[in-house]
Parts: structure tokens; sequence; C-alpha cells
């Protein structure tokens, strides 16, 4: 994570509101003192799409924003290039002010400092493969030759050679999303907005493109905004997860933070279907401090449970040591420690089973 | 009680003053106007005597080609273009071939008149409501008054000729190409127009990139219904001095010779087939990646 952060440009909002309706303004400050969502709907007719959202976005990683349909966050990604303008809060993407730039500013902003990937894949139907994917660099003026140039680099690398004559509708689902993708990519702008870029395909393909995105990412670094609902996925490419719902952020943090101290019930409850070994690693278990011993098995810090738990089964121990990247020991990791925090429920669905058992 | 069985109208008096003095009024307008209009209409003459010229002195075999090539390359149908081959020379042998090239000029250029004035107001509808509820009125107007009202007004102003002909033809038949160009650009898919907000377009570049090229299939209905409704305004437009197809209709009439007109109906017929067809095929062919092949 420290290292990511060097790169790339991070993206901060602050204190953001928003509310749909005729006149936001009136109401802002009675939202900011606590007016409900509902009684804003039912008493002024307005809506209260955000509230309060506050998110630090490291550069150079991806934040995944997840929630439910109507929890707001199709409008909170759509807030970062302003598609939407906020009724209050402000939104810093490195040093700029985004709220505060007027329209010449925001287009420049745009062109150069955003690229969005949409969930219905929005490409010109009018165009082919290549002239999609050079779009934000004809927008930008770029001579036609360098477009093509660039747009073929990216349509390669996300498997589209020899489809760049195609037109948008003689493609699959799967593959009009690579254009997508591609017209994102070849924009080579620091900030990459994912508006539930993978929701409309079908679950094997959405993991084949997951892959594609990480894939690439190792190589851009860029600073990647990633809408969905499915929590999977958020656990799959979130290096910071923050979930949303009726417009707040209830939760963020790290994938492990989510899954290991879900904040409430809502949370727990989503979590309770994940696979913990996959997610959560063994810095997350191990026992900090001095190491008394250091032969035995090591384990690279940043290792799922799964896979350390088959290492050490494989080899009948009960004790390893867990080394960072430089192969120096940080901790000391126990068989014991390792399964329980697959198995054990968390905090709040203890409860639940606890009653469901007393109740039996 | 006689107002009740009779409308308590104005009274006669009162009435042909207000007539008189609308009357009069409008006519010192064309007094006072007139020729300035005329003027500004010089390059729209030139414009339509050149067009007729060229269709009626090329030697026919030259006008059949190049309506042929035109067909071919709009439609890319064979039958249709041998339909129009057909239809032209049809139209040759029964002796209309220059009454014909005359209507042919007039709708080609009423047409494009009609295109090149009605798109940018069709764009400016489809960019404000109020614009939209201001010339919605005014295109129901145009739409529904009987054809023959047009002609008066234009011709107290420009006199009998052709260019008050083609105005009273243009303005007959530019509805539909206001109206779809409007409709086309407001049915345009939002999420692409978002795109293309996302990634910065000015608002040159997405009527230019998105908005006119996806709402072209919608365009391309109006102008193919705008060449039909000048098409039938022609023969109407001949009553004052519009030349072609028309007049050997409207002598026809008072004449009653039935023979005479039913034949230059038919070659009005005719190339409202040819017109129709390659325009149509022509919508079509552009309408073939906005569809959606893979679900």
């Amino acid at each position: 994570m420290a290292d990511l952060e060097e790169h790339g440009i991070g993206i901060s909002i602050r204190n953001l509101y928003k509310i749909f309706g005729s006149e936001p303004e009136t109401y802002i400050e009675a939202v900011k003192s606590g007016m409900t969502k509902a009684e804003l709907n039912d008493k002024h007719n307005h809506v209260l799409g955000l509230k309060d959202i506050n998110i630090e976005m490291p550069g150079g990683a991806i934040q995944v924003v997840m929630g439910l349909s109507g929890s707001g966050k199709s409008t909170l990604i759509r807030h970062i290039n302003r598609l939407i303008d906020p009724t209050a809060g402000e939104i810093i993407v490195g040093e700029e002010d985004v709220v505060g730039m007027n329209q010449l500013d925001l287009r420049e902003f745009r062109r150069h400092k955003t690229a969005m990937v949409f969930q219905k894949f929005a490409l010109l139907p009018h165009k082919t493969v290549l002239e999609n994917a050079g779009y934000g660099l004809e927008i930008q003026g770029v001579p036609r030759k360098e477009q093509n140039e660039k747009a073929m680099r990216w349509i390669n690398r996300v498997g589209l050679e020899g489809f760049e004559d195609n037109f948008p509708n003689q493609l699959s689902g799967g593959m009009q999303q690579r254009v997508g993708l591609a017209r994102a990519l070849t924009n080579d702008a620091p900030i990459l907005l994912m508006d539930e870029a993978f929701s409309a395909l079908d679950p094997l393909i959405r993991m084949d493109m997951q892959s594609v995105l990480l894939d690439i990412q190792k190589e851009i670094r860029k600073t990647i905004v990633f809408i969905t609902h499915d929590l999977d996925e958020a656990l799959r490419l979130g290096d910071r997860i923050a979930i949303l719902r009726d417009g707040e952020v209830i939760q963020q943090g790290t994938k492990q933070e989510i899954v290991l101290r879900p904040a409430d019930e809502y949370i727990s409850n989503f979590v309770r279907e994940v696979n913990r070994g996959r997610v959560i690693t063994v810095d997350m278990v191990m026992k900090e401090g001095p190491i008394a011993n250091t032969a035995g098995m090591k384990i690279k810090a940043g290792t799922v449970l799964e896979k350390a738990a088959k290492r050490m089964t494989d080899q009948t121990i009960s004790n390893a040591i867990v080394v960072n990247k430089d192969g120096a020991p940080v901790g000391t990791l126990d068989i014991q420690d390792v399964i329980s925090a697959m198995v054990t429920p968390v905090d709040h669905t203890m409860h639940e089973e606890d009653d469901e058992f007393v109740a039996a | 009680m006689e107002w009740l069985i009779e409308f308590p109208s104005m009274d006669r008096d009162t009435l042909t003053a207000l007539k008189k003095g609308i009357d009069l009024g409008f006519r010192d307008f064309t007094r006072a106007y007139g020729d300035a209009f005329e003027t500004a209409l010089l390059p729209v003459k030139w414009f339509m005597l050149w067009m007729e010229d060229l269709l009626t002195d090329s030697p026919w075999p030259l006008v059949i080609l190049a309506i042929a090539a035109i067909a071919w390359f709009a439609s890319r149908s064979t039958k249709i273009t041998i339909g129009v081959i057909i239809t032209l020379l049809l139209i040759g042998y029964f002796d209309m071939w220059e009454d014909t090239m005359k209507t042919i000029a007039m709708t080609v250029v009423a047409t494009l008149l009609a295109i090149i004035v009605g798109i940018p107001i069709g764009i400016l509808m489809a960019r404000s409501n109020r614009v939209q509820m201001l010339f919605n009125p005014v295109l129901d107007v145009m739409q529904t008054m009987p054809s023959f009202v047009y002609l008066i007004p234009v011709v107290m102003l420009l006199g009998i000729g052709r260019v008050p002909g083609l105005i009273a033809v243009m303005v007959y038949a530019i509805p539909p190409i206001i109206r779809l160009t409007n409709l086309g650009i407001r049915l345009v898919d939002k999420d692409v127009l978002e795109a293309a907000d996302a990634f910065g377009s000015s608002s040159w570049q997405r009527l230019k990139n998105v908005q006119m090229p996806l709402a072209l299939p919608t365009i391309m209905a109006g102008v193919n219904q705008t060449i039909m409704m000048a098409l039938a305004m022609v023969v109407v437009a001949s009553m004052i001095g519009v030349q072609g197809l028309g007049l050997p209709v409207l002598k026809a009439i008072s004449n009653q010779y039935f023979t005479l007109g039913m034949f230059n109906g038919l070659a009005i017929v005719g190339i409202a087939i040819i017109f129709d067809r390659t325009s149509q095929a022509y919508g079509k062919r552009l309408q073939k990646h906005l569809e959606v092949v893979h679900g």
C-alpha cells in the first residue's frame, strides 16, 4: 500500500452533499443539521442523494465504492468529473479543486485528467473499434495518425487484435467493454473512473475482465475508482473499499478490515458469504513482536490464509514465520489462528448465531 | 332571441375595414420590401436556373446515367437503379422529358433549401425547450394551412415565377425535416452523450460526433418526407407560374383532358417513387451500424 501511494494523483472528497430537486440549496443547512432522508423526501419532495461523504482515495490504487442500487454510488463517481454538480462539499483531485472549475477548465480537466468506463459501454455505434478507442484523443485534437497508433496499442493490450475495423454492434458484450476499456486507457489520463464497468457482463467474462484490469493496473498504476454492487468484485479489485448505503458511507478501509471488522449488521450480512481464506492475509493474524526461533517455514507477508494453511498442512507444521518482502522476519504464525480466522464468524453474526442456538 | 339562431358576428363594416386594413398594410409592406426580398433571393434564383439548365440542356442519356449513378450510390441496390432507368425512359418516350426535368430541378432545389434552413432550426429546437415551444405552433400552422393559401402572400411579395413558387414549395415542405431533426437529436442515447461529456467534448463536438450521426437515420426520414411534400406542392405551385409537370395537369383540369392529366400525374408518381425508394434505401444503409446485433 505504502509504495502505491507514490504513484498517480489522489482524490479527496470532503463533506460532499448532493440533494436532488428544484431548490437543493434551500435544504442543505437543514440536512447538515440532521434532517433525515425520509423527512426531506416526504415533507419537501427533495431526494437526498449523498450525505456527508468523506473519502481519501490514494493515488495509484484501486478504490472500490460498493453499494446496492439506490445507494448513491453512481452519483458519487459522477461528482469526480462533475458530470453531476455537488450541492455542497469539496472534491480535490491532485492539487485541483474540481468544484471551483469553470466550464472551460472542467472540459480540459475531463480531457486530460480523467477517463471513464460505463456500465452500458456507451460506444459510438457509427465508428469502428479503432475510432472508438481513439475518441478521447480525437476530442483533444491529437492528429489522426497518433490517435490510431496509441489506440492500436491498447486494442491489442485488451485482446481485441484483428477487430479494430469492426463496428461495436458486431461484437459481444464482453468485447464491447474491452473497447470501452481501451478507449479509457488510450486517453492516458491519470484517473480511471469505472462505473459498474463489468456489471452487465456474464460472470465468467466478468472474472476475465477483472483479471485484465488487475494485470494492466500493475503496469499503469493509475488511480482507479471502481463502482460495483458485487462484494466479490470489490474484494478482488479493491485496494481500498468504501461501502455506501442510502447515500452515506457506512464503512471504509482495506478489504481485510471490512471482512474482519464489519462496522454494522448490514455489512456483516454482506461479508458472511465471503471466502475469508482468500481475502485475509497472514499479516492480519500473525503475532508480532520478538521472534525466538527464526528457523522453520517462511511465508511472505501478504499471502492469503488459504495458501498459507495449505502450505503449512502439506508439511504438517503448526508454526511458521512471516517475512516481509526483504526477507526479514516480522511475526509468527500459528496454524490455530489461521484456521480460526478462516472460519470464525464476525462479531455481528456471532450474536445472531448465539440467539439461534438459545432459541433452539 | 335572434342572436341564438344567428351568430352574433362582427358587423359587416368593421369586418371589411379590418380585412382592408390588413390587406393594405401587407400591400404597403410588399411595396416597401418586395424589391429587397427579390434581391436577397437572387442567388436562389441563379441556383434554380442553373439546376434547370443543367437538367434540360444536357444530353438525355447523360442525365439518365447521372441520376442512375446517384440512385446506385445512395441505395446500392440494382433493383432500384434499374427501376429508376426504366421510369425515366418511359417518361421520355411519352414526351414529358422537359417538364419532368423542370419538376425534378424544382424539387431538388426546394429540398436542398429546406435541408439548409430546416436542420439548423431543428437543432435549435432540440437544444432548448423554449425554442421548441415557440416553433411547434408555427409548424402546426404550416402543415395544416391549405397549400393554396401560401400562394397569396408569396405572389403579393414576389410576383409570379420560379422563385415565389420555390419559396411556397419550400415553406410547405420544410416542417418534416425540422420536426424529425429535433426528434432525432432528442432521442440520442443518453449514455453515449454522457460518455461524450465525460471525455470533455465541447458542445460543437457533441453535436458533430454524437448527436448528428446518431440522429441521421431519423433526419433522413425527415428528408424523405420533405421530398414527397415538395413534389406534391410543385403541382399546386404551377398556379403561380412554376413550370414543369404541374402546368399540363392544371391545363388538363381546366379543359377536362383526361389522358393529359393522367400521363403527367403518372410521371409525378414515377419520380416520387424514384426519390422515395432511393432516399429510404440510403436511410436504411445509414442505420446499419446503429442496430444491435449482439445482445
